[in-house]
């Protein structure tokens, strides 16, 4: 019946065809998959649950990959701003290309990413070379997992930013020039908290990516279980050692996490469209 | 071709867009849909060409019902507001599209097609425009392309959907006399859909003034403007100045003033009443020619072109008049801003119903 | 607007409204409020010393280490047969991801775009499911689904259909983390198209399929071009969910990807990055084909 009243009122064809398919495939690759980690977690019991997902190795994994991302965000702010900025209003050399390679770490395969930064800053990598002697160690650290996570995060924060930015209007600023703000003033007063809602956005996206993050992880950080072991491992050796349960129930809580953050994302991205809207 | 619509009823949620709404078209007429914004005329035009589904009632189309049918086997043709040209083909491919989707029996052949687009092209003065796209066109040239789409089908019924609302003034003149003519010409079925009073004056043969969903009046335009079967109709066509008064012992108030009701309304009792007086139904002169001609002084001067717009604040009236006089009456009379005038209202409307302004 | 800084007594007169320009002449070019120049170098300079140290020297580096021994050990590397396999699996996988994809993403575009339904915006969300779940995440819910322990895969396992560890298992693992990018990519394009072009057709006498392939396809094609490109460079990466569902077994079920990882943990370096500079080229030429779309198409929209 509800199927007949949409029909009368959607006249174009093919909504059955199209609708059907549709709901069959997200059910078959997507919500039958994912519900499995609640059948798998559930017939474990409360308590089993909680020592899974409590355990110091696993908490450890938790608190590593949400710093991780959390600083690799932070820095993606920055990085991002600074590039979206450079981008959108300067004109120099080699600027075309930079806006090109700005969605390089979107493209590129993760294990990609992972071997060159761990090649890299390894003891007798180019740039590991130049930080050993300043005793900065970043393989096997969470500096490096960071590093590695900063790439990632990158593109997000930038093509979220550039197009706000594109479409200021100049105005705003000639007014607040006029009116005798500095420069600086100018940026800090009114250019930022109007590019806030999209740096939110990028920065959540980044973040958010920034946690499940596998490949481009695992070569530069060593794997060391407490210290430099992210989530999604922590995931994988419960696997291998066919702790199904377990691994569900490790993925269950980041999954909760990251549907979390969906939501917020949602939230955020919604804001930021009512206010570009006026 | 005649249509016949029945009681139709169209709701979308809690709001009713048509209500209770019957109406006969007669073979052959350019007929206007007329009201305000949101009033369903454009959700009628499209339940008529089955774009929607009503929710109750019926559409007889030479008298065969036609209420749930597809809009393909309507044999309707739709002209849209932002023209609806489909931007990857050529003007030419866009015109045949409608051939060239029959069914293989009834297909025409290649040169047939070509033949009937060619003539549909001229006839809408754009044969030169064959092998170009869309975008390379303006909106009055878009336009006509998708007329000439329209018709390639031999549509029984012309619908279209405010399709001059998205083009410059001049342009939407120029169109407005080109659609009448090319009317004459070939005698289709035609309703157009319109929130613009000139337009529909100017184009119909018949006005059917709707407002929330219901029919408010219909007739030839004449009547429509002349014999206003209520406020609303009076107000929507032309412009009009509105007095609210009262009207008592068959006379109406207007402000400090009183005149004569109209013959039917002489016994009817004591009431609030609106009085409707077109601005150019107001003579402006010098000096007095009648005991009841109201004093006023010229606070404002609209240069319309061919008309004159005053604002005239008068004696024993809370709200400025709006009059219109020719140019050389202004002229000759040498009126400009703070004048004193005297001001004969010739013809009022006096409505006592519900729909205030 | 032009004002003097330092000036103060000018800016009223300054700020007074300025005749509008009128809308059928080209914009006035107005000057920008530009930053000073020494800000402009700082600017641009830590922007390069970003770039050099996060994009250009891990390029460089695989370059100089897949090089580093000479043309003849890289062709080894990539003419080595494990290697070849990998390729020929890859390519296998994306082969039949993003058509499958593909036809996914244009059919829930049609739902979405041209019809109204409750619900609809819960549909929406569930296409951005496979950016906030972690690939490994993604390759778990396969192996509990069709696992060889789970009751579906040991049934399937009897009937000799093994999924997990196999190549379906890549290609399904595969199809979850992409099936969003030709969706999204043609959801926004469609529905600033509007429904009139096909209501239009339909008045016309035109039927479901004739509406789509000679009003909607052309109408999309690029945006769907896009959006396979995307979801066929994402599939060639994709390395987490296939770490987990793949068997890792050399020649059998190793994507390109994969073999990277193997290689590199052999200490086999060159190699590794011998076989990662495909990865790279072809990331550069998305890349490249992307901006190049982008401008053409002008079309700043970052899809996540």
């Amino acid at each position: 019946m509800a199927l007949f009243q949409i029909k009368r009122r959607n006249i174009l064809p093919g909504f059955g065809l199209s609708m059907g398919y549709t709901v069959f495939y997200l059910s078959a690759i997507v919500i039958v998959p994912v519900s499995m980690i609640f059948f798998n977690t559930f017939p474990m019991g409360w308590e089993p649950f909680v020592n899974a997902v409590t355990a110091p190795r696993v908490i450890a994994s938790y608190k590593l990959s949400f710093s991780t991302a959390f600083f690799a965000a932070l820095f993606d702010a920055f990085a991002g701003l600074l590039t979206a900025w450079v981008l959108v209003r300067y004109r120099f050399p080699g600027k075309q290309f930079l806006d090109a390679l700005v969605d390089l770490p979107f493209a590129l395969p993760t294990a990609v990413a992972g071997i060159c930064f761990a090649t890299l800053y390894s003891p007798i990598g180019w740039l590991g070379q130049l930080l050993a002697p300043l005793n900065l160690h970043i393989i096997n650290t969470p500096t490096g997992i960071i590093i590695a996570l900063i790439f990632i995060g990158f593109p997000f924060v930038v093509r979220t930013i550039q197009p706000v930015l594109e479409e200021m209007e100049q105005e705003i600023e000639e007014a607040a020039h006029c009116l005798g703000a500095t420069r600086w003033q100018t940026f800090t007063k009114i250019l930022l908290p109007h590019l806030f809602p999209a740096l939110l956005t990028g920065v959540t996206l980044a973040f958010a990516r920034g946690i499940g993050e596998y490949g481009s992880v695992i070569f530069i950080a060593g794997n060391l279980p407490m210290k430099t072991e992210i989530a999604p491992l922590m995931i994988m050796s419960k696997l291998d050692q066919f702790d199904y349960a377990g691994a569900s129930a490790v993925a269950l809580v980041l999954l909760l996490i990251s549907f979390t953050m969906l939501l917020l994302l949602n939230a955020v991205q919604e804001w930021q469209q009512k206010e570009y809207r006026s | 071709m005649g249509i016949e619509l029945q009681n139709i009823n169209k709701q979308f949620g809690e709001y009713k867009a048509i209500d209770n709404l019957s109406l006969n078209i007669a073979s052959g007429e350019l007929i206007a849909l007329l009201g305000p914004s949101g009033c369903g005329k454009t959700t009628l035009l499209r339940i008529i060409a089955g774009l929607e589904l009503a929710d109750s009632g019926k559409i007889l189309l030479e008298n065969k019902d036609t209420t749930n049918l597809p809009p393909r086997k309507k044999n309707v043709g739709f002209v849209f507001q932002h023209y609806a040209l489909f931007r990857r083909l050529t003007v030419f491919e866009n015109v045949a599209f409608g051939l060239k989707v029959l069914p293989f029996r009834e297909r025409p052949s290649r040169s047939e097609i070509r033949d009937r687009v060619a003539h549909l092209l001229k006839l809408v003065q754009m044969d030169w425009a064959l092998t170009r796209y869309p975008s390379q066109l303006s909106g009055g040239q878009r336009q006509r392309v998708a007329l000439a789409r329209a018709l390639a089908v031999n549509p029984r019924v012309l619908l279209l959907d405010e399709p001059f609302s998205a083009l410059d003034a001049k342009v939407r003149q120029e169109l407005r006399r080109w659609l009448r003519k090319l009317h004459d010409e070939i005698h289709v079925t035609s309703i157009f859909v319109t929130h613009d009073q000139e337009e529909a004056l100017e184009l119909a043969d018949k006005i059917v003034v709707i407002n929330k969903g219901r029919i408010e009046q219909q007739g030839t335009p004449q009547e429509v403007y002349d014999h206003p079967a209520n406020a609303f109709v009076y107000n929507f066509l032309g412009n009009v100045n509105v007095f609210h008064g009262r009207i008592h012992n068959g006379k109406v108030s207007l402000g400090a003033h009183q005149l004569d009701a109209p013959d039917d309304l002489k016994n009817v009792e004591e009431k609030p009443s609106q009085t409707f007086v077109r601005p150019h139904e107001i003579g402006i002169s010098r000096i007095r020619s009648n005991d009841k001609d109201l004093e006023g002084t010229i606070r404002e001067v609209r240069l319309q072109g061919g008309q004159i717009g005053l604002n005239i604040e008068c004696q024993g009236l809370d709200n400025p008049i709006e009059a219109e006089v020719p140019r050389e009456l202004f002229v000759n009379l040498q009126l400009a801003k703070g004048v004193q005038v005297f001001v004969t209202i010739n013809r009022v409307r006096v409505f006592t119903g519900d729909y205030e302004i | 607007m032009q004002c003097r800084s330092g000036n103060r007594k000018n800016i009223v007169h300054k700020l007074m409204p300025q005749p509008e320009i009128s809308q059928s002449h080209p914009p006035v070019v107005k000057k920008r409020i530009s930053d000073p120049l020494s800000v402009q170098v700082l600017l641009v300079g830590l922007t390069y010393l970003f770039f050099i140290g996060f994009i250009f020297l891990p390029l460089g580096l695989v370059f100089s280490q897949a090089f580093g021994k000479g043309w003849s050990v890289y062709l080894e590397a990539i003419r080595e047969p494990y290697a070849i396999e990998a390729v020929k699996l890859t390519l296998l996988t994306v082969a039949i991801v993003v058509p499958v994809n593909a036809v996914f993403g244009v059919a829930a575009a049609w739902a979405i775009t041209k019809f109204n339904f409750p619900g609809k915006s819960t549909l929406k969300s569930l296409l951005d499911l496979p950016f906030a779940v972690s690939p490994v995440i993604a390759g778990l819910i396969f192996v509990l689904l069709v696992g060889s322990r789970t009751p579906f895969g040991s049934w399937l396992g009897e009937h000799g259909i093994k999924i997990i560890f196999s190549t379906p298992g890549i290609i399904i693992a595969t199809i979850f983390v992409t099936f969003p990018f030709i969706a999204r990519e043609l959801i926004p394009l469609m529905e600033s198209q509007g429904r009139d072009e096909e209501e239009a057709a339909l008045t016309l006498g035109a039927k479901g399929w004739q509406i789509f392939w000679t009003v909607t396809l052309p109408n999309i094609r690029w945006g769907l071009l896009y959006g396979t490109i995307l979801c066929g460079a994402r599939s060639i990466g994709e390395f987490g969910a296939v770490s987990v569902v793949s068997g890792h077994i050399r020649g059998q079920t190793n994507t390109v990807p994969l073999h990277v990882e193997i290689l590199y943990s052999e200490y086999n370096f060159t190699a590794s990055f011998a076989v990662a500079s495909l990865l790279v080229f072809l990331a550069l030429l998305t890349v490249v084909v992307k901006s190049t779309m982008e401008k053409h198409f002008q079309k700043n929209s970052f899809h996540h």
